[in-house]
């Protein structure tokens, strides 16, 4: 970090990151929360928090095509990053093959897990197209989901990966 | 009259041919209106609700868990550049009167207020609050405040809160009792006298956890100064309750507080008891004239919002035959509520709904006792207050059985209410209204490969595991009668249940729903479009229900709210009475402009038609716009609005005071479930290896959102009977405030769900249906019994508390004989073993 002109280390810093495709340059706190600057700085609310400790998973984005969990990093870190957040999934206006999927499989209730649970499970399928129940457990364990006991979740990557999803 | 020319909008037969009427979406899976927008990220949670220029809220909070607040100094925090304001509980006190209590006394003359007004009496309790231009600040600033606490003696227990010389949290009250109450059914004496054995276990222990929302709970508010009217986006679940906490302590009337929710990340119970936090918001936004916004952090809500009733069973007693019937049995409960009671001493009656469990027990008898300890404030949590009773049911089976050398499956069989005795009346006074409990555990049974158990055990042996299988049998009692309120303090004037919705018939045709009730994932969106389709004859698609509640709508009534297992019920009750109001208004109008009688229509394909000649017929647009904008020529009498309005309401009876006896709930959902774990000879390490849950609710408007409930029940049930806890040390402070330390099931965590249903429609409610969602907590009753049972080689180890991680498991194996000493039996002809 820059240090200010007393010595003090600056308490604001401007960022460059592109996201959803749009580039943004703002001048951030330097001790503001990536989940912090995306909700409260550029409304993208649909990355949402559920803990203070990094365990919950809710705020999962992709940062350089890396599924990371955005309460954890600073916004002055991801400078000149490009970030994908739920926002950023539909392709053509059409919903991504999990998005359907969770739909069809009921595997959201209140819906507050389900953009960080979908995040892990695109970086899941971009990386392994073709996951067995187990590896799909395994990419979910750092996704909390207090509402559905994960079966409908873990059913819904499985069918988007086959491509079984209802048009 | 113009009725001639309104005839022109009779749509043709060709077009009517693409819209044949469809019926009968009520127990289908349509896809969930709700999903579209959670799926994109574009719900709206009251946290992404945002006013220009408003202030974050951070709680200053008390570091003890029980201390005198000498003083309170918020100037350094004002000094702070961003910092608007501040609240402290001194100004609570002047501005505010506590909040309203449900107990008798003692519990009547506790205080409680919004901040800590001159004592704290748990860790996390909020003593000041700081309101700043960002939520960073506004902690920063938190940290300025200087309280000076002076440190009182603490107690963390529930029986030691009621010794003689214990602490006491609320000297208004003169000691820690809330309230306490005996209850007494059937001839309890009489039973023990017929006995052949009579099983005496020394206490057993529910623990304390809570369905921890993924979501934590908060408010953006907004106060209207000319108006005096403050606008909650929030989360409360039970908004008609919470006004009536809320409005007597600001000194207003009701109608000056408005809830608004959308989406809402959850609740479970644990977003009803928001009326402390948000009347400190209310007066913030007050003082400050700007729009404010509190979010809870996760350790507060841990910490500091609502958890579950932990409670101690002691003394219990059951008389048995020698054939494995049970008579009833007698306890002494200890339930401990936290540092406030808040929505307690309800807690105290609400397991009444299911006092003798799915048994046919006749004498029971119950002295119970609620308690203040220096822990969190308790709040309904999923499965409230009958989960920790039915726990206790289901233990008793499963220890008599021990004990008496018989199989569970067979006791309980023989101790099951029948299905040829539905509709059953309970030893006080409930209607279990149907259920086959006998033909679920069969189904449970076979899906866990009961049949061939022993194999199983042995195979698992050889490998060095002990295998074991347990049963949960729960019911989950829905749709209220409030009148049990009165049993804890008959001065209460709450009784029966209500629910509202209204259904309109808008210009174009637009049909649109508006519920009292406050979603948090349950769907309502979908199961209400699927109720008014089926009735008024089109597509769920042609049906808008407004997502979310809003008291402006008009459409709550005094127990509006989402909780305690009852939409099937009272929330789609309204719905179709509603429904079926606006389907007689339609075809009143239709009659007029087709000059024909209403007897004579039919609502189908979105048209209301002749029965007689279908080409004879209106569209929904021609209704709705003939009725709001065309309207000149109709007759003068006709009183029809095409927005109708109803209120549902279940036929209660205020319970017998003086017996306390009566229906406490309309429904009863039943649970089976059937557990097997395999635990690791050398270390008490265990996995679930195989699982089955039977579910049957009555008529199932929705089978895959019933499923969805059914797991997500299940899942939090093996949580909370595995790992899920919150233990406080002896200073109390609570060692799990975060997801770290406490830990929720991931998706590597849960065993492989095989899931069975039967339907046993409800005769009370108006679809048949039955609330389910907070299911009994069954998965923790089997769990509990499958680690018993396959520790049973290792010197017959009793399970005696509801949570059982790893190292208490290994404890029961080290020393056996530990957790057997709680158990006795009697036998009649005089011997003890
Ligand atoms: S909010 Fe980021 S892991 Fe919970
Ligand atoms: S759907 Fe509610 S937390 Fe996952």
């Amino acid at each position: 970090m820059e240090a200010g002109t007393n010595g003090a280390p600056t308490s604001s810093r401007v960022v460059h990151v592109e996201v959803n495709g749009e580039r943004h340059e703002r001048e951030v706190d330097a001790r503001r929360l990536l989940v912090h600057f995306l909700r409260d700085e550029l409304d993208l609310t649909g990355t949402h928090v559920g803990c203070d400790t990094g365990n919950c998973g809710a705020c999962t984005v992709h940062l350089d095509g890396e599924a990371v969990k955005s309460c954890m990093l600073l916004a002055v870190q991801a400078d000149g990053t490009t970030i994908t957040t739920v926002e950023g999934l539909e392709e053509d206006g059409r919903l991504h093959p999990l998005q359907q999927a969770f739909s069809d499989h009921h595997a959201l209730q209140c819906g507050y897990c389900t953009p960080g649970m979908l995040m892990s499970a695109k970086y899941l399928l971009d990386n392994n197209p073709e996951p067995t129940e187990a590896e799909i457990r395994k990419a979910l364990q750092g996704n909390i989901c207090r509402c559905t006991g994960y079966v409908n979740i873990i059913e819904a990557v499985a069918a988007a990966a086959k491509g079984e999803v209802s048009a | 009259m113009s009725v001639p020319e309104l005839r022109a909008t009779i749509v043709a037969p060709e077009e009517q041919e693409t819209e044949v009427p469809q019926r009968g979406f009520v127990g289908q899976n349509v896809p969930r209106k709700e999903d579209k927008r959670l799926v994109q990220g574009q719900g709206v949670f009251f946290d992404d609700v945002k006013r220009h220029g408003m202030g974050y809220i951070h709680f200053v909070r008390s570091p003890y868990a029980h201390a005198k607040i000498v003083s309170v100094d918020v100037s350094q925090a004002l000094e702070l550049d961003g910092v608007y304001g501040t609240l402290t509980g001194d100004e609570v006190a002047i501005l505010t009167d506590p909040f309203f209590e449900l107990s008798t006394p003692p519990g009547a003359h506790i205080q409680d207020y919004a901040l800590a007004v001159g004592r704290v009496r748990f860790v996390g309790e909020p003593v000041a609050a700081v309101v700043a231009a960002s939520r960073e600040l506004a902690r920063d600033a938190s940290e300025l405040v200087e309280v000076e606490y002076e440190p009182l003696e603490v107690v963390v227990d529930g029986e030691r809160a009621l010794e003689e010389d214990a602490p006491v949290l609320h000297e208004e009250a003169g000691s820690n009792v809330v309230w306490s109450g005996s209850f007494d059914w059937g001839d309890y004496d009489a039973a023990l006298e017929e006995a052949d054995r009579v099983v005496r276990i020394e206490r057993l222990h529910f623990h304390r956890f809570s369905s921890t929302p993924l979501e934590c709970s908060g408010a953006l508010v907004e106060y209207n100064r000319g108006t005096g009217q403050w606008t909650m986006h929030c989360n409360h679940q039970m908004p008609g309750i919470g006004a009536i906490w809320m409005a007597p302590s600001l000194r207003v009337g009701l109608d000056k507080l408005r809830f608004v929710t959308q989406d809402i990340g959850g609740a479970f119970g644990n977003k009803i008891c928001l009326h402390p936090y948000f009347v400190a918001c209310c007066l913030l936004a007050r003082k400050l004239n700007r729009a404010v916004q509190w979010t809870e952090w996760r350790t507060d809500q841990h910490q500091a919002n609502a958890h579950g009733n932990e409670r101690t069973f002691l003394d219990i007693e059951v008389p048995v035959r020698a054939d494995g019937t049970m008579l009833g049995f007698s306890v002494r409960a200890i339930d401990d509520c936290g540092a406030f009671p808040r929505y307690e001493p309800l807690g105290a009656i609400i397991w009444a709904q299911v006092t003798p469990g799915c048994y046919r027990w006749r004498n029971i008898r119950v002295d119970f006792t609620q308690v203040c300890t220096n822990k969190s404030p308790v709040s309904p949590n999923r499965g409230y207050s009958r989960m920790q009773h039915l726990w206790l049911t289901e233990r008793i089976v499963d220890i008599v059985a021990q004990q008496l050398e018989l199989d569970p499956v067979e006791v309980r069989k023989r101790n099951y209410v029948r299905s040829d005795e539905m509709p059953y009346e309970t030893p006080n006074g409930c209607i279990y209204d149907s259920g086959d409990y006998a033909r679920c555990l069969d189904i449970a049974l076979e899906l866990i490969g009961y049949d061939s158990l022993e194999e199983k055990r042995k195979e698992a042996e050889s490998r060095r595991k002990l295998l074991g299988v347990g049963i949960g049998s729960t019911l989950d009692s829905g749709t209220n009668n409030f009148g049990q309120s009165q049993l804890v303090n008959p001065e209460l004037q709450f009784s029966g249940n209500n629910e509202v919705a209204t259904v309109k018939l808008d210009i174009f045709g637009e049909i649109v729903v508006t519920l009292g009730t406050v979603p948090q994932g349950q769907g309502h969106e979908t199961t209400a479009a699927q109720v008014v389709c089926d009735i008024l004859g089109c597509t769920p698609d042609d049906v808008n229900v407004r997502p979310g509640h809003d008291t402006y709508w008009n459409s709550h009534a005094g127990f509006s709210g989402t909780y305690a297992s009852q939409f099937a019920v009272t929330g789609l009750g309204a719905v179709k009475g509603a429904t079926e109001k606006l389907a007689a208004e339609m075809k009143k109008l239709g009659s007029v402009v087709l000059g024909c009688t209403p007897d004579d229509l039919e609502l189908a394909g979105g048209t209301v038609r002749m029965r007689e000649n279908a080409e004879a017929a209106l569209p929904f647009m021609a209704l709705g716009a003939i009725l709001n904008a065309n309207n000149a020529g109709l007759p003068e009498d006709l009183d029809v609005t095409l927005n109708c309005r109803y209120v549902y309401r279940p036929q209660f009876e205020v319970p017998d005071l003086e017996r306390k006896f009566g229906n406490l709930t309309l429904t009863y959902a039943t649970q089976i479930h059937a557990c097997v774990v395999e635990v690791d000879r050398e270390t008490g390490a265990y996995e679930i290896v195989d699982y089955a849950a039977v579910d049957d609710c009555g008529n199932r408007i929705h089978p895959q959102i019933v499923e969805g409930q059914v797991h997500g029940a299940t899942a939090q049930a093996l949580g909370a009977a595995t790992h899920e806890t919150f233990p406080y040390d002896e200073d109390g402070n609570l060692l799990t405030p975060n997801f770290y330390d406490y830990h929720v099931p991931h998706a590597m965590d849960m065993p492989p769900l095989k899931n069975g249903f039967i339907e046993s429609p409800s005769p009370f409610s108006p679809l048949g249906a039955k609330g389910m969602g907070e299911g009994g907590g069954a998965g923790i009753h089997a769990t509990c019994a499958a680690i018993q049972d396959a520790l049973a080689p290792l010197g017959q180890p009793v399970v005696y508390d509801s949570c059982n991680p790893y190292n208490r498991v290994w404890e029961l194996m080290r020393d056996p004989a530990a957790s057997a000493s709680l158990v006795t039996v009697e036998s009649r002809d005089g011997s003890r073993s």
